[in-house]
């Protein structure tokens, strides 16, 4: 797998990873900052809802909720 | 940390002989119990739910403290300054007037880390702060601890451990406030934490996303240093809850459960006191016959005053009261435990494919308790396409007023011919389908609104799911019941009173022989009929205009013109009442029909001119859901008929 383009999206649940970048603009990207979304930061992938999307992710001590068309913009490395 | 059980003076009297007056602001990001704080502090009583975005204004309060005046206003909640929705430019904009005399920064022990990056982004605008660190008790029994004195000396203002649900800490937070404001605290913001940060809107995103991770990297160190988890897994509790309440398998079936759970208790549970209400009623009736008699007064007059406002306005409290009392506690006790935005969680992907947003089941939700609070609440919404869809939608949920005219109908038509506990059963399972009938067609309309005049793609969805909280029974049934259910009653009572009195003149004023209510009905009759209802029960729901509770009443204040009826809370004698004036199983079902999808009532046409700031998205929400009304009426009629 080519793992330079590895996004939120592919990311099981139960598995860690830290973000690498964010790729998302405008207020997506200025919200997805302000909730810890940041380089380095450790985000562990929760569960999914019901219908598969949107996905619960543990970070910075809180949970967030994220449509897949947003996770998809957070290019992250797996641990 | 010493926390004390304290008890505060609060005042809200108007007296000129205080010390000094300060205004203090409450700063924080949502749902970190800012309000519960302003609660306690002021005393006044602001909703507080677990869900983010609860207020949405400044509210303002006041309390008085060694003698000195102090205003809090509550800032709405914001994760940041630097973002640009309209909650937080209200809050940069106010932190920057320095209006305030010292910022309170409310934050959540159970969530330090995310809490801190605000916290950071105030004090690097004005250092007269003091950070509150809430919810200690929460984060005890998660087994975090925090280091107050160390975060104090990290940040270089005063910190304060409150838990403000069982109003610890509070006095602790008034001392260091009066201190503050009055200088005897001078506050030291550590530069190297505030280096570099520009709060502003004309920054670039570069300069954006630098300023946020460098914030973001000092609050982790501040973090690692102040906070220890003692409790490996402390999220544990919260991870199973939300496994069972929004996994593949129980997300769904456990939601509709709980609906119907609430609503089953509001069928079963009103019955006992709307009888006991009646009789009462009853009773006063009977001494207050008896006394007019006395006086002597003309008939016009006792029929104006007993048969006209007496009836209509016992009719509102005995029938619509105790399920909205019932209903109101539960759903606020299901608001507090962090439910709701679960909802959202797993409703989200039906609002996306209707190019809708999943906030807007929240917003739905609360349409339950008042559209015109729904309404209002679309604020959350951050895209103005889809606020606009939720609020035009917002209608098609039946709110607090109509659910008892549904619950009266299902009771006398479909309910009655089953016994026991069967009979709740089936109530509740035929208010549940009513109900997801509603839901459904939000969903649809939302989807033809998001196919036609509100074309648009789905914005992002990014939603916290707020630790769960244990809510506050009695306290949460106290506090909805004078915060909500009388105002509510409040608001019913005053129509009434004029609907009791408009609808005995037009029954009892004739010309040629014929009443006036005669002449009205008779007029509106053909299309009623067209309809599936008569013309008395069209005339109901537009008298109903100004508060939906009324519509019954009213039905039956008219048919009781021509006929006599003596005691309205027996529902046998009511079926009966209504199958002699021609009601049919279809009528009432047309009748549930029109009572969810009508024009929205008085006070939420006038609050969604006020939200859109525009007739044309007002009309609209008045002649969306009064056509499916008619539509799906016409339908059921012409299919009966054929039958």
């Amino acid at each position: 797998m080519n793992n330079k383009n590895l996004t939120l999206r592919d990311i099981k649940s139960g598995k860690k990873c830290t973000v690498k970048d964010l790729l998302s603009k405008g207020k997506v990207r200025n919200r997805l900052l302000d909730l810890g979304f940041v380089k380095n930061s450790i985000i562990e992938v929760l569960q999914k809802s019901p219908s598969g999307d949107p996905v619960a992710y543990f970070v910075k001590g809180c949970v967030i909720a994220l449509r897949s068309e947003d996770a998809k913009n957070i290019l992250v490395k797996e641990i | 940390m010493g926390l004390k059980r304290t008890k505060l003076l609060k005042s809200n009297s108007k007296e000129v002989n205080f010390k000094n007056q300060y205004t203090i602001a409450l700063a924080g990001n949502p749902n970190v119990g800012k309000s519960t704080v302003f609660n306690a502090l002021t005393g006044l009583n602001q909703h507080t739910g677990n869900w983010p975005g609860k207020t949405v204004t400044n509210a303002e309060g006041y309390c008085r403290y060694n003698d000195n005046k102090y205003t809090f206003i509550d800032l709405p909640g914001t994760y940041s300054l630097l973002a640009s929705s309209t909650e937080e430019e209200v809050a940069r904009d106010y932190i920057k007037s320095n209006k305030a005399d010292c910022i309170v920064i409310v934050t959540d022990a159970t969530c330090l880390l995310r809490n801190l990056n605000l916290a950071v982004q105030i004090l690097s605008i004005t250092n007269k702060a003091i950070v509150c660190v809430n919810l200690l008790d929460e984060a005890k029994k998660k087994g975090i601890v925090v280091d107050l004195d160390e975060l104090s000396l990290q940040l270089g203002v005063p910190v304060i451990g409150t838990a403000a649900r069982s109003k610890k800490g509070l006095d602790d937070l008034l001392i260091t406030i009066e201190n503050v404001c009055s200088g005897k605290i001078k506050c030291h913001t550590v530069k190297n934490l505030i280096n570099g940060i520009k709060i502003s809107v004309e920054i670039t995103q570069n300069e954006r996303d630098e300023i946020l991770t460098n914030i973001n990297k000092n609050c982790e160190k501040i973090h690692n240093i102040c906070v220890t988890n003692i409790k490996e897994n402390y999220t544990l509790k919260d991870r199973h809850l939300d496994r069972l309440f929004t996994s593949k398998l129980t997300g769904i079936p456990i939601m509709l459960i709980m609906l119907g759970i609430i609503f089953w208790i509001t069928i079963t549970g009103a019955n006992y006191p709307s009888q006991w209400l009646s009789w009462l009623f009853e009773q006063i009736k009977f001494y207050l016959s008896s006394f007019i008699e006395f006086l002597n007064v003309p008939d016009w007059l006792y029929g104006f005053l007993i048969d006209g406002v007496y009836t209509t306005l016992t009719w509102v409290v005995a029938v619509m009261l105790p399920p909205m009392a019932i209903f109101f506690p539960l759903f606020s006790i299901l608001e507090d435990s962090g439910y709701l935005p679960r909802i959202a969680f797993n409703m989200d992907n039906c609002f996306k494919k209707c190019n809708a947003h999943g906030k807007q089941s929240l917003t739905m939700a609360m349409g339950f308790g008042c559209n015109a609070c729904g309404v209002i609440g679309c604020r959350i919404i951050d895209s103005p396409r889809e606020r606009l869809i939720a609020i035009l939608t917002n209608n098609f949920v039946p709110c607090n007023g109509r659910l008892p005219t549904l619950i009266a109908i299902i009771s006398m038509f479909f309910a009655a011919s089953f016994f026991g506990l069967l009979q709740g059963v089936v109530s509740t399972a035929l208010l549940l389908g009513v109900i997801l009938l509603g839901i459904f067609m939000t969903l649809i309309v939302s989807k033809i609104l998001s196919k036609t005049i509100l074309k648009g793609v789905p914005s992002s969805f990014i939603l916290e799911l707020p630790p769960y909280r244990r809510p506050q029974i009695l306290k949460t049934i106290v506090r909805s019941i004078f915060d909500r259910t009388l105002f509510v009653l409040g608001r019913a009572v005053m129509v009434a009173i004029p609907a009791g009195a408009l609808i005995w003149i037009l029954a009892n004023v004739y010309i040629n022989d014929i009443t006036l209510l005669k002449y009205c009905t008779d007029f509106l009759d053909p299309f009623g009929k067209l309809i599936g209802l008569d013309g008395v029960i069209v005339m109901a729901f537009i008298l109903g205009f100004p508060a939906n509770e009324i519509v019954v009443p009213i039905i039956l204040m008219c048919y009781m013109a021509t006929g006599t009826l003596t005691d309205y809370s027996n529902l046998t004698e009511l079926y009966t009442l209504l199958i002699n004036n021609g009601w049919t199983i279809t009528t009432a079902i047309c009748t549930m029909i029109m009572c969810i999808f009508h024009f929205p009532c008085s006070t939420t046409c006038i609050t969604i001119k006020k939200e859109t700031k525009s007739i044309k998205w007002t009309l609209l929400s008045v002649l969306i859901p009064t056509f499916i009304g008619i539509f799906f009426c016409l339908i059921i009629n012409t299919i009966s008929i054929l039958l």
